[in-house]
């Protein structure tokens, strides 16, 4: 056996000095940081193409393509042709920008809203405290196409004056809202939690009332801390505006590739709107990577 | 000028001048949280320009008094008397209260979120009404007095600990005080840094500031304090001059505690 051989037999002469209980069990590679880099590029390439060789050999492979990732569809889906029946998933997505734009903005309200009702200690507000908590319970728990579903089938049908009148895309909106307004109520009610208690003291010790040490000392303390995950959340909204295609009569993006997939009978839209979305989503997340990375370089500084 | 009918309303602040009166009796003061009663019977009266240090040990109740003293603590039984009213009262409006006492903390806790200038001006701009540009021209003036003009415009994160504690002190006496607590206000800092807030202190006590203090610098509460008040364990021990209570102390727990400061060298 050659393990049986001591000495140093081999070459590496120097290494053999380095007792065994030191010598590192990972790869030489993996010790320098270019060596790193290296090895970690290369397995995460060849996991890729293993991917892509996979998808390529898979007997389904060429009907799939077809399918899904037809050039000529895609771009007849980007563009649409109003002769033929079919929107443009391109211009759709405007429709998606335009309600996450305009629910966001909403749900900062409500949220902030929900979340100050449930902070509050008066016994005055005690009603109005148990249908904050309702509400956030309620909405958390039901899924959001549902919701969607609810609001814009369910009030049209009340036939109440103004109420059950609206554009199916003033629903979707008001769903989106509702559901998305009780997760950030709870992101909003984390961020109040966050700012110390010494901070409130020392508001209350200079002689401002609760309501103006919550407008100038605790928020905006709060609203810092929570600026990424409520980013993160809004990151959820944005693709999560395609549910509103189940109404129908929104033509967004998601709903304008479901058209043009049932008069062409090819799904490459639906590619064209995840793509698009993609494209919404993205620049969000890294924004919010970017202020993490900021916010946490902010705190080791000011922890010297 | 007489301050027994001053309302809380704030229109009547400024210094406590003229001739010297309680500005503030405590009486019979308990305070227990659960099961831990902290005061257990607490009398103490502070006469206006007087500067009382209270010493006694770490959970002897020193904070806790000034915390009831600003109201940020309910009582349990007994009275706060602040310049001739009952402050303990159900009815008095705390928060009126409180714009005329000035707090500084053992932690600054400065607003993280302001700069330095905005920290000192919050309180008068928006608790007292002052317009922005007077309160920030004051501001400016005691930031100066006290060697942090060129600090105005920068965060309390980008200040050292006496520093950001100076602020503390400067933003408390922006709201024109007629009590000043200090809870502690060193205890937080390095041991280079004691000095400068100190010196600070000094100077409000030469002009004729009444505080209440709680505190373990030794040296500066016998040189600085007009009395001194010695807790243990939720009561008063011993209360008396600097030269009484630290040369010739009468009961045995002073002794005790006074020996225990010496060793550790804190004298």
């Amino acid at each position: 056996m050659e393990g049986d051989t001591a000495g140093p037999a081999t070459p590496g002469t120097e290494e053999e000095q380095v007792p065994d209980f030191f010598r590192s069990r990972r790869g030489r590679l993996l010790r320098s940081p270019r060596g790193a880099v290296v090895t970690s590029t290369v397995s995460t390439l060849v996991v890729l193409a293993a991917i892509v060789v996979a998808f390529l050999l898979a007997p389904g492979s060429r009907q799939v393509r077809s399918t899904y990732f037809d050039f000529h569809d895609m771009w007849q889906a980007f563009l649409g042709d109003p002769h033929k029946g079919f929107y443009s998933v391109g211009e759709a997505i405007v429709v998606n920008i335009e309600m996450f734009m305009i629910g966001e903005v909403l749900i900062l309200v409500l949220a902030l809203v929900v979340a100050l009702i449930r902070q509050s200690k008066s016994a005055f507000l005690f009603p109005l405290r148990m249908i904050a908590v309702a509400y956030v319970d309620f909405f958390r728990g039901v899924p959001l196409i549902l919701v969607i579903l609810a609001i814009g089938f369910g009030l049209p049908a009340l036939y109440l004056p103004f109420v059950s009148s609206q554009s199916a895309f003033v629903y979707g909106v008001l769903a989106l809202v509702l559901s998305y307004s009780a997760y950030v109520s709870e992101v909003y009610r984390a961020g109040l939690n966050s700012v110390p208690l010494s901070q409130i003291a020392s508001a209350r010790s200079l002689g401002l009332r609760p309501r103006t040490a919550m407008r100038h000392v605790v928020l905006p303390q709060a609203v810092r801390t929570i600026i990424p995950p409520l980013l993160n959340t809004f990151v959820s909204l944005q693709k999560d505006t395609a549910l509103v295609a189940v109404l129908g009569a929104v033509i967004e993006a998601n709903r304008a590739a479901e058209i043009y997939s049932s008069t062409v009978f090819n799904y490459s839209g639906y590619t064209v709107a995840a793509a698009l979305f993609l494209v919404l989503t993205i620049p969000l997340a890294r924004f919010t990577d970017h202020l993490i990375a900021r916010d946490r370089a902010r705190r080791l500084a000011g922890a010297t | 000028m007489s301050l027994a009918g001053a309302r809380f309303d704030g229109a009547e602040r400024g210094t406590a001048g003229g001739a010297a009166g309680t500005a503030l009796r405590i009486e019979g003061v308990h305070k227990a949280f659960g099961a831990n009663e902290v005061l257990k019977g607490i009398d103490l009266a502070v006469d206006t320009h007087q500067v009382i240090c209270l010493i006694g040990a770490s959970g002897s109740g020193k904070s806790t008094l000034l915390r009831c003293v600003d109201l940020l603590e309910t009582v349990d039984a007994g009275r706060i008397v602040f310049f001739g009213h009952d402050v303990t009262r159900q009815e008095i409006d705390e928060v009126l209260v409180r714009r005329q006492m000035g707090m500084v903390f053992q932690s600054y806790n400065l607003f993280p979120h302001l700069r330095v200038l905005r920290n000192v001006t919050l309180a008068p701009v928006k608790a007292l009404g002052t317009a922005p540009a007077d309160a920030e021209e004051e501001a400016m003036a005691l930031l100066a007095r006290f060697g942090l003009a060129d600090k105005a415009h920068d965060y309390p994160d980008r200040l050292s600990g006496g520093q950001q504690q100076r602020v503390a002190i400067i933003r408390a006496l922006a709201m024109h005080p007629k009590l000043v607590l200090l809870d502690e206000v060193t205890s937080a800092l390095d041991p280079e840094l004691v000095g400068e807030v100190l010196d600070v202190i000094r100077e409000l006590a030469s002009g004729g500031m009444t505080m209440l203090i709680a505190t373990h610098e030794m040296g500066f509460a016998r040189e600085t304090a007009t009395r001194i008040v010695f807790l243990e364990d939720g009561v008063i021990v011993e209360d008396g001059p600097p030269r009484q209570v630290f040369d010739a102390p009468q009961d045995e727990r002073t002794k005790r505690f006074l020996a225990r400061v010496l060793e550790a060298g804190r004298m």
